[in-house]
């Protein structure tokens, strides 16, 4: 995809489809070890090893309409283009943990995009589901814990009302400018 | 004398065919090497050019020969959910072994040619052209 944010747009989805309650996303880049990492995990209904084996195949898929599943292929392809790395770890009834290692300095590198869009609209879209978003550069780091949000909000407030989301979005864009420091992969 | 030749070549080359562009006939016109036979005499009705597979999964029309450099599953993948017509190799990119046996299951046709996706889609372009 032309930003890896759309892959974890993608990738999050199917931790929605497995049924999963708390989601983990973090992403960490280091330019002094020349690395960007993207790892979602979730408490979904997890899979069995064959399963984990034929996600990473493309004509697998557990759609009925079609018979071609690309997201996860093309995330891993993404990352062993630029000599990274990729792996599913997952456990039936447990939940399922998928880690993707880029290079960005190799020329195949695809950019990280707007990151901050991609998890205000996955909490936006899914105020029901809780979501623990991790952004860490070098030394420093931020988290997002939206069962902390709650704790705070009450129960009356969604996570989607309009005063919600605004501080959101307004949080985590002045987050990421904190860390980036005014640059951007 | 030699003028009017050039007239008579060019003529020539305006020449509509009487029959549709199949893949075996873009094979043979490109000098091409066949990887993967599949449905060979498949009518290609478009050309498409692209290397990202993301980009390709959107926009690959159906009927399309796909001139790609990725010889990979994930764009025989692409050329089975989008329906192309072949998946044409340019530059003499390579094709995973993988990617060639799922080609001969889904019958998608691969071809090979060692010049560029431009020479390649020009030499297409004069081809689909000059086919009703």
């Amino acid at each position: 995809m032309r930003e890896l944010a759309l892959n974890v747009m993608d990738i999050t989805q199917n931790s929605i489809s497995a049924g999963a309650t708390l989601i983990h996303i973090t992403v960490e880049e280091s330019a002094s070890k020349d690395r960007l990492s993207i790892a979602v995990e979730d408490n979904g209904c997890g899979m069995t090893e064959e399963q984990v084996r034929s996600v990473i195949d493309p004509f697998y898929t557990t759609r009925t309409t079609r018979k071609v599943g690309l997201g996860v292929p093309l995330f891993k392809m993404e990352a062993e283009m630029t000599g990274g790395s990729f792996r599913i770890d997952s456990e039936k009834g447990k939940g399922t943990k998928l880690l993707a290692e880029f290079v960005p300095s190799h020329v195949d590198m695809i950019p990280l995009g707007n990151i901050t869009d991609t998890i205000f609209l996955l909490i936006t879209c899914n105020p029901e589901l809780d979501f623990v978003y991790r952004r860490v550069k070098e030394e420093a780091e931020f988290v997002l814990d939206t069962r902390e949000l709650r704790k705070i909000l009450g129960e009356d407030a969604p996570l989607n009302a309009p005063e919600v989301a605004q501080w959101l979005k307004g949080y985590l864009e002045e987050q990421t400018e904190l860390l980036e420091g005014g640059n951007s992969i | 004398m030699e003028d009017r030749m050039e007239i008579k070549t060019a003529g020539r080359a305006e020449e509509q065919l009487k029959e549709k562009l199949t893949v075996s006939a873009l094979a043979e016109a490109l000098g091409a090497e066949w990887l993967v036979e599949g449905e060979k005499e498949r009518i290609i009705q478009a050309g498409y050019v692209c290397d990202l597979l993301s980009w390709a999964m959107a926009r690959l029309p159906e009927g399309a020969a796909w001139m790609t450099v990725m010889g990979n599953l994930n764009a025989v993948a692409v050329c089975s959910l989008k329906d192309g017509a072949c998946i044409v190799l340019t530059d003499s990119a390579p094709l995973d072994e993988n990617a060639r046996a799922r080609a001969e299951i889904e019958e998608i046709p691969i071809l090979r040619v060692e010049a560029g996706a431009y020479e390649t889609a020009l030499r297409l372009g004069e081809l689909l052209r000059k086919t009703p």
